[in-house]
């Protein structure tokens, strides 16, 4: 019965080993959710180690935040919820500041429990749109766009490559998206503009177990001819559909992407994919002296898992800007409280103060990197410039102006969507945080 | 030498056909139900609650549901994440129409929906069996999962396509939404998985089960001797969907707090198959063996490499789980086929000689 007691030991040893938190006072402790696993790991693995390789490297050269060393700890996902709770549950006692999810079905498990247990949820332009709205919730960020922004704007684009918002009626815009609550979150917004503007929307649902595998929807894109179509992918639907996209012979020009489109997703077509069009609000590359700082601290010195050719690439510096909103909430907390080591707390109060200007964004090495960015009490969101960005074979290129989402529409409808949200869940808190300024 | 039946006489056939017969049985039983209700909760963290023991039961409720199906009657599904969705989603329903009824009351009034889906879902089981069958409910579980996906009515029309658990409260303690303690949530998973496996085990041990395993072992001299085929294997198809369906109700309620519809995917079939083949067909303790080997197990091979000291990233402690879990179900199924709750017979018998065995 040597299986038994085995068993009965393991059980003891978890029992045990959970039921006290076990972090130093002297640290600030960041759990880093991430899937390098699974689907999804096309994606998930170039955002885990830039936002793991940015805060090393604040640790190897700063000594942390404002002298504390942060605790960071990957707990693998793999994009998947019931793996995304267990995640959250685990480091719920070690006393995490902050919490993001790298998923829309695990930020909506966790928005109920973000005020309950006092730790703030960063859902980088992910996640629930109304979440924005700080009056409803307090406890949750979604910088710096919504998908809502996301789609008016890619909408925006078209209608100035075609000449005016008056030029779309009667144009066909297809929408292939990944079925899980990511992909769904822009298609009301994308009902009602269709409906304002007379375009025809053409809706493509991918199941996420049949991503490979999209032969149906692009057959019926051959069908309707959209003439433009426009995508909420993640992880192997993208390549999949750059590639039958170039197989059904659709113009890959009019073919445009949330800013969730990796290289991973057009490297694979070759030259074929040129002209591929990805949202984006911030550089890529490595020419930043921040970014140069990681590779003399961290990569070079052999502490990264980052593969020399993943350095710089776009997502690599999303996972990097996700860390940089991470410091510097963290940096804020600090300034607001006078502690050195923040809680959760805190870091929200950080977040709310949030102020990456561009003389910022200078100050921290990334000059150049990004818009400015401003959070307040109301706004958790910043609703801030996107820009389109072509593929020529190689690289992103900067392919349009900064453009400004319609607000005008969103807003209302944030609002909307805020209320209903907190009319299906019962007993949902009044904002009671009180609210800071920083000069 | 302590597990011995020596001098238990048994003085009436009721006695004798008790389900556990041996007095250190029931001692047992008694033991592990006091653990499980009191030490536990006392014992356990947060973490030990919500992430291993509350799934670990709603895991084992949804094993012996398909175990009824697979194991007792012998009819293959892979329909059971299909089931224990509509579960959820009846439960998610009933308690947005109606706010004011004991949230209780539906989690167990939300099995019937899927009992009838079940029954429905069944009907080809007269015509066929094995493999043929297990396409048919596979078919099934598509079915329903597009409905999870596609029907708005079933979401409340929200936005994200999801079902969000509101608050509900249970003699004034909430029991789901955030500020439901791991506590309440266990003990009350505890409590309805503890009374639907009473009702399962007096079912297959009383003149329905035996009903079920005459059809599971030879169909036609089963309808020979006059029992029903028609009936016998819908009542298997509706009992074993109403488990499923309080179990996937659980599990959104009282574990996940919100769902997508992929949550009761075709994985999630799989992973209770899974657990009923580990365990044992046609055991009840083989689906809490199997709930606990498939679903406990990954987690302490998560929590090894720290507990240990040893900072491993975190995805190569994931490979090193699917590789270990994988080997060990192999390994396992080599060394027992029929599953874990024979190798516990196995254990019980050479436990009863010791330390004399002849």
């Amino acid at each position: 019965m040597s299986l038994k007691w085995t068993s009965i030991a393991a059980a003891a040893a978890i029992l045990l080993g959970f039921a006290a938190p076990a972090m130093a006072d002297d640290s600030i402790y960041v759990p880093l959710f991430s899937y390098r696993t699974g689907p999804y790991s096309g994606s998930g693995i170039p955002i885990a180690n830039g936002m793991l390789d940015y805060l090393t490297m604040l640790n190897e050269r700063d000594g942390g935040v404002g002298g504390v060393r942060l605790a960071t700890e990957e707990c693998e996902t793999g994009y998947d919820t019931k793996k995304g709770i267990e995640c959250y549950e685990s480091v719920k006692n070690k006393g995490p500041v902050i919490i993001c999810p790298w998923s829309t079905g695990i930020s909506l498990a966790l928005i109920p429990r973000a005020a309950v247990d006092k730790i703030p949820i960063l859902s980088m332009a992910y996640g629930l749109s109304a979440s924005a709205l700080g009056e409803t919730f307090p406890w949750v960020f979604n910088p710096p766009d919504t998908y809502w922004d996301g789609y008016s704007t890619i909408l925006k684009q078209i209608a100035g490559r075609e000449g005016g918002f008056d030029k779309l009626k009667g144009k066909t815009i297809g929408f292939i998206y990944l079925d899980a609550p990511y992909g769904k979150e822009p298609i009301p917004l994308a009902q009602q503009l269709a409906e304002k503007y007379g375009y025809t929307l053409k809706l493509y649902p991918v199941a996420g177990a049949e991503m490979q595998n999209q032969s149906t929807q692009w057959l019926n894109v051959r069908r309707d001819k959209p003439n433009y179509m426009i995508m909420w992918g993640w992880g192997a639907m993208q390549p999949t559909a750059v590639k039958e996209a170039i197989k059904t012979e659709y113009p890959i020009a009019n073919f445009y992407s949330i800013w969730w489109m990796g290289d991973d997703a057009v490297q694979g077509s070759g030259a074929a994919s040129k002209g591929m069009k990805n949202l984006n609000w911030h550089a890529v590359g490595a020419d930043f002296p921040a970014l140069q700082d990681i590779k003399k601290y961290v990569i070079d010195k052999g502490k990264s898992q980052t593969p020399k050719d993943q350095f710089g690439i776009e997502l690599y510096d999303r996972g990097v800007y996700n860390s940089v909103m991470i410091a510097e909430a963290i940096h804020n907390a600090q300034k607001l409280t006078g502690h050195k080591v923040v809680t959760g707390a805190d870091v929200r109060r950080g977040m709310e103060v949030l102020n990456l200007s561009t003389q910022r964004w200078k100050e921290i090495g990334f000059d150049g990197f990004a818009n400015a960015l401003t959070l307040s009490c109301a706004d958790h969101n910043g609703h801030g410039t996107l820009f389109v960005q072509e593929w020529d074979g190689t690289n992103w290129v900067k392919a349009s102006g900064q453009v400004s989402p319609m607000t005008d529409v969103i807003q209302p409808m944030l609002e909307a969507a805020a209320k209903e949200y907190v009319e299906k869940n019962a007993g949902w808190p009044k904002r009671s945080e009180g609210c800071d300024h920083m000069s | 030498m302590f597990y011995r039946e020596t001098g238990q006489y048994k003085t009436s056939y009721r006695a004798d056909a008790a389900i556990f017969p041996i007095l250190q049985d029931r001692i047992g039983i008694v033991v592990i139900l006091l653990i499980a209700f009191i030490a536990v909760p006392l014992i356990g963290g947060p973490f030990f609650l919500n992430v291993v023991a509350t799934p670990f039961l709603i895991f084992a409720l949804a094993a012996i549901g398909l175990n009824l199906l697979t194991g007792y009657t012998g009819l293959l599904s892979l329909g059971t994440g299909g089931f224990m969705g509509v579960g959820a989603y009846a439960c998610y329903k009933l308690t947005t129409y109606f706010p004011g009824v004991d949230l209780i009351v539906w989690l167990l009034a939300s099995g019937l929906f899927s009992a009838g889906l079940g029954a429905l879902f069944g009907l080809p089981s007269l015509r066929i069996k094995g493999f043929y069958l297990l396409v048919a409910t596979l078919a099934a579980q598509f079915f329903l999962q597009w409905c999870f996906e596609r029907v708005p009515w079933l979401y409340n029309n929200n936005i994200s396509g999801t079902i969000e658990v509101p608050e509900r409260t249970l003699f004034g303690l909430p029991i789901t939404g955030p500020t439901a303690t791991p506590t309440t949530r266990y003990e009350l998973t505890l409590a309805i998985v503890v009374v639907l496996t009473i009702a399962a085990s007096n079912l297959v041990h009383g003149r329905i089960g035996r009903s079920w395993m005459a059809v599971r072992d030879m169909d036609i001299a089963a309808e020979l001797i006059g029992i029903p085929l028609l009936r016998t294997k819908l009542l298997a198809f509706a009992v074993s969907s109403y488990v499923c369906g309080v179990a996937g109700a659980m599990m959104v309620f009282l574990w996940y707090g919100s769902a997508e519809p992929s949550v009761f995917s075709i994985d999630l079939s799989f992973l209770v198959l899974f657990m009923v083949i580990i365990g044992g067909l046609g055991s009840l303790l083989g689906s809490f063996l199997g709930a606990a080997l498939i679903h406990i197990l990954p987690i302490l091979i998560r929590a090894a490499p720290l507990a240990i000291g040893l900072a491993l990233p975190s995805d190569v402690v994931e490979h090193l789980n699917l590789m270990i879990v994988g080997a060990l179900i192999i390994l396992f199924l080599i060394a027992e086929p029929f599953g874990l709750a024979r190798l516990w017979q196995t254990g019980k018998q050479k436990l009863r000689t010791w330390p004399f065995p002849y």
